[in-house]
């Protein structure tokens, strides 16, 4: 049975490349909307909203992957995770509508354009919270008899949910801090120079309070992290946040516009790999693994064969398209209309 | 009050995807329609096309952006409510949908942001290419969301083990029984929806005298369209039904509203099915037609409902009423493309004031045949979800309670209520200021050399 192993695996990594995509894509996105209401004046929000109009569509489309990707590979996980968590499903769909709808309606709008622009932070906040609530309980893990979820509707709601879903948040809120310096220039740029130091530290914070909390709550994952040989395996994990930290630091101080994008996408990627360490090989914790949970290998192979193929040629059309809209907007390059 | 998770699933369910549909669609039609637009303004540079693109791409980007969001929670859906289903079907729909998504979505959602946002920055070829990309996105989106639907009511190319679906043939699961007429059906579907769209919006312009130039070009652009579509989806719909008849045979006794299976079956016009008496009240039907057109004889044998036992029996009064306001559409809809055909003879096309308002009056038609098409199909065939392999009551998901799918049904009616009337009301006002209105000179037109039409349009504008 070599090949179902295999094919396992390999699912595990296109599945958890596409969260990833969408995490770093709509996160920078969802962080430009969360910040949107503190930007200093109307014209710097026209041109925030600008920066992510042409791409958030695109960028979503990477959560709808994860969705029907999971059901496809890993149906257990599908069919456990998603009526566990049902309302903070909810409140993400929700969410995501208004914002979605936001940024069509906004450009039409003239009187009421306050009411897309509160749709637009409002949605932005509430669909991340949502998903760090979903993250929360993930690591949380699920109540499972045999392939059903048994426990309650609101099982998920813990402390450690709720912060999870305030540091991602701040997470989100980062990314979109990077991007708006990458993308923008004057007023705006300054502004979001301003605050990212600040955003970095509460980042950091947060990501020390999950490093201790997680290893608290399950006996397991402390094991993982606090034995010989694995902490001196795993220690590259945290020295290097420390080391992406001060290089963004250095960045912000000495105003290079990309840098602090791409070192708060670093900071992702390592609590990303963090995440995976801790709780490698289950899928729902605690004790369902990846194998369990996988579809059968015919329909892991047939869906395999045209991933193979569409990957790569979406990630070369999703280049392009970042490539035409590459630059910096200014307050002239406005709308399609 | 008791709340009942799995009616209250369905409620939802089918409110959600009914509100959904009504995007789409209009949108596979209008990508097609915008795509064949900017190839015209390729080819003879007239900016007439051009102007005409620009209208449309506007109107498409708000309903693509409603699209888009209640797909999303589609996507969803089938785990948070029907987790029972989406487990047993997995193996099946899991690749189906990915493939709607790898395949299709990313296509769109990527070309579109060169459509919407790129005039400026990509050659024209570049363009028209994105343009084209997102139109061949819609139907292959199409191509594998029906494909998933149509397994659901034509089961093939898989077995069941311990309840769980196995695929043993792809080809034959994906190219079900049902897949080709509903695809079809659906896409002609599309088509006439835009089609009469376009054309209503035209009819109004002419009625008030504006934007002459543009509405005539489009009004005669998609009359012809719907003049060719709308015999084509009287003719696949009748394949569609004979198709149902041999793979779905119940549904089709309920479309009838055919109680007993005999011979010389009329062709009921008006009739109250009464589940619990089985028996129809008020008939009024043409002898023998219903056997005609299933059978193409008229004493042909056409089942009925009671060789089903009651809990299998689909809830007839919906499925009859809902096919005869598709039916019926069908035929008005034929009927403006046969009065068109006799107008442009004439050369009154866009004189008869009495033909532009029955096309006004057309507007909201295709998007009512639409959803009673789909409820046709979807409630003809309850009460299986998985036809005959998986019933609808045991499709839900055991730790969902009443409550819950009570707050989320609530939720998703005043959300999406919300957003379709902002949304409708955009369009409204998109479509009332007309094609011209959109040159007001913004600093990225300005710089254009390739507008020659703005100064017109501004005189056009005066005048008015
Ligand atoms: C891929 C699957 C799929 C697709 C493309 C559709 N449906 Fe569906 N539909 C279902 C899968 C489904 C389902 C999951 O199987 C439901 C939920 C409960 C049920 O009985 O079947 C259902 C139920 C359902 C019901 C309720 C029937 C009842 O319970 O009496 C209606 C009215 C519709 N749908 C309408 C639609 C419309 C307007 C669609 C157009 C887009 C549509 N469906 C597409
Ligand atoms: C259960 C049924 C359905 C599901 C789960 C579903 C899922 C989705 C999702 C997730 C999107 C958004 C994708 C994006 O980001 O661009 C979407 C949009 C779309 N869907 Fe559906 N859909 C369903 C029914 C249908 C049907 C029946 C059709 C057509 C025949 C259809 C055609 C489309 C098209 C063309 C789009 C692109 C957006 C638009 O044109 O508005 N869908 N759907
Ligand atoms: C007068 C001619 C028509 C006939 C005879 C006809 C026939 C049918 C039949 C038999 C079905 C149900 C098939 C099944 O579930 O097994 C169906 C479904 C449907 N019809 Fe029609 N139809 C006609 C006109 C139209 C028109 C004008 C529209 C819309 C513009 C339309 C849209 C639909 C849709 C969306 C469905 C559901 C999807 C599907 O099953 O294909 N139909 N039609």
């Amino acid at each position: 049975m070599e090949i179902t192993i295999d094919l396992t695996l390999i699912w595990a990594a296109i599945i958890a490349f596409g969260v990833f995509m969408y995490v770093l894509m709509d996160g920078f996105d969802l962080g430009v909307g969360i910040l949107y209401p503190f930007a200093p004046d109307e014209e710097a929000r026209d041109i925030m909203m600008n920066t992510v109009a042409p791409i958030w569509d695109g960028n979503e489309t990477w959560l709808v992957l994860g969705g029907a990707g999971l059901l496809g590979a890993f149906p257990l996980v599908y069919s456990v995770v998603l009526p566990a968590l049902y309302f903070p499903v909810l409140i993400m769909l929700v969410a995501l509508i208004f914002r979605g709808v936001a940024f069509e309606f906004r450009f039409k709008a003239k009187q009421s354009k306050w009411l897309w622009d509160l749709s637009f932070t409002v949605g932005s906040t509430a669909a991340t919270f949502a998903q760090g609530l979903v993250l929360g309980a993930f690591i949380q893990g699920f109540e499972v008899e045999g392939t059903r979820y048994v426990g309650g509707m609101f099982d998920w709601l813990t402390p450690f949910s709720i912060m999870t879903g305030f540091g991602l948040m701040a997470g989100y809120a980062l990314i979109g801090c990077g991007w708006i310096i990458m993308k923008t220039v004057d007023e705006t740029r300054d502004w979001a120079y301003s605050i990212a130091q600040r955003l970095m530290v509460l980042v950091l914070a947060f990501i020390t309070v999950v490093s201790i909390w997680t290893p608290l709550m399950r006996e397991s994952i402390a094991a993982r992290w606090f034995t010989l040989p694995n902490t001196l395996y795993f220690a590259p994990v945290p020295i290097i946040t420390v080391l992406l930290a001060m290089l963004m630091i250095y960045a912000i101080r000495n105003r290079k516009d990309y840098l602090p994008f791409l070192c708060a996408l670093g900071l992702f990627v390592l609590c990303y790999t963090g995440l995976a360490i801790s709780l490698w090989p289950n899928v729902i914790q605690p004790d369902i693994s990846l194998w369990d949970a996988a579809a059968s290998p015919n329909s892991q192979l047939f869906l395999l064969l045209g991933v193979m193929f569409t990957i790569p040629i979406i990630l070369a059309y999703t280049t392009w398209n970042y490539y035409v809209f590459r630059g910096k907007v200014t307050r002239d390059s406005v709308g399609y209309h | 009050m008791e709340f009942d998770p799995v009616l209250l699933s369905r409620i939802q369910f089918a409110f959600v995807v009914s509100f959904h549909i009504i995007f789409p669609a209009f949108t596979i039609g209008l990508a097609s329609f915008i795509a064949v637009l900017e190839a015209l303004w390729f080819k003879t540079d007239n900016p007439v096309y051009v102007q005409l693109s620009k209208f449309w791409i506007k109107v498409f980007a708000v309903s693509f952006g409603m699209g888009v969001v209640s797909g999303i929670v589609m996507s969803f859906q089938f785990g948070t409510n029907w987790s029972e289903f989406s487990y047993a079907s997995a193996n099946f729909m899991g690749p189906i949908l990915s493939y709607e998504v790898v395949t299709a979505f990313f296509l769109e959602a990527t070309f579109l942001g060169v459509l919407l946002f790129g005039r400026d920055k990509v050659p024209r070829g570049a363009h028209l290419f994105a343009a084209l990309m997102v139109a061949i996105g819609t139907f292959i989106s199409s191509f594998w969301i029906l494909s998933a639907n149509s397994w659901m009511q034509t089961p093939a190319g898989i077995e069941m083990v311990d309840g769980v679906v196995h695929v043993t043939s792809w080809l034959q699961a994906i190219f079900n029984p049902s897949f080709p007429y509903r695809f079809a059906h659906m896409v002609l579907a599309a088509f006439l929806t835009t089609g009469f769209f376009v054309i209503a919006v035209s009819a109004w312009y002419l009625l008030r005298n504006k934007s002459q130039e543009y509405a005539k070009v489009m009004f005669s652009m998609t009359l012809w369209l719907v003049t060719v579509m709308a015999p084509l989806q009287v003719l696949v719909g009748d394949l569609h039904g004979l198709d149902t008849l041999e793979h779905q045979p119940v549904k089709v006794a309920a479309m009838e509203g055919n109680w007993e299976t005999r011979s010389n079956v009329p062709l009921l016009l008006f009739a109250l099915p009464d589940q619990q008496a089985e028996t129809n009240h008020f008939e009024v039907g043409i002898p023998g037609l219903a056997s005609l057109i299933l059978k193409h004889d008229a004493s042909g044998v056409v089942p009925g409902l009671k060789d089903w036992a009651p809990e299998d029996r689909p809830p007839v009064a919906i499925v009859f009423w809902s096919f005869r306001v598709m039916v019926g559409i069908g035929v008005l809809m034929l009927t403006v493309a046969v009065i068109s055909l006799f107008l442009r003879w004439r050369g009154t096309l866009y004189e008869s004031r009495w033909f532009l308002r029955l096309c006004t009056f057309m507007l909201p038609m295709p998007f009512i045949a639409v959803l009673a098409g789909w409820i046709t199909t979807e409630v003809g065939r309850q009460p299986w979800v998985l036809y005959e392999m998986i019933r609808t009551e045991d499709a839900v998901s055991p730790a969902l309670t009443g409550e819950a799918a009570f707050v989320s049904l609530i939720s998703f009616i005043v959300v999406y209520a919300l957003i379709f009337f902002a949304g409708g009301y955009y369009i409204s006002r998109l479509v009332k200021s007309g094609p011209e209105a959109e040159d007001a000179p913004s600093p990225g037109n300005l710089r254009r050399p390739s507008r020659p039409m703005s100064a017109a349009d501004h005189y056009i504008d005066a005048r008015e």
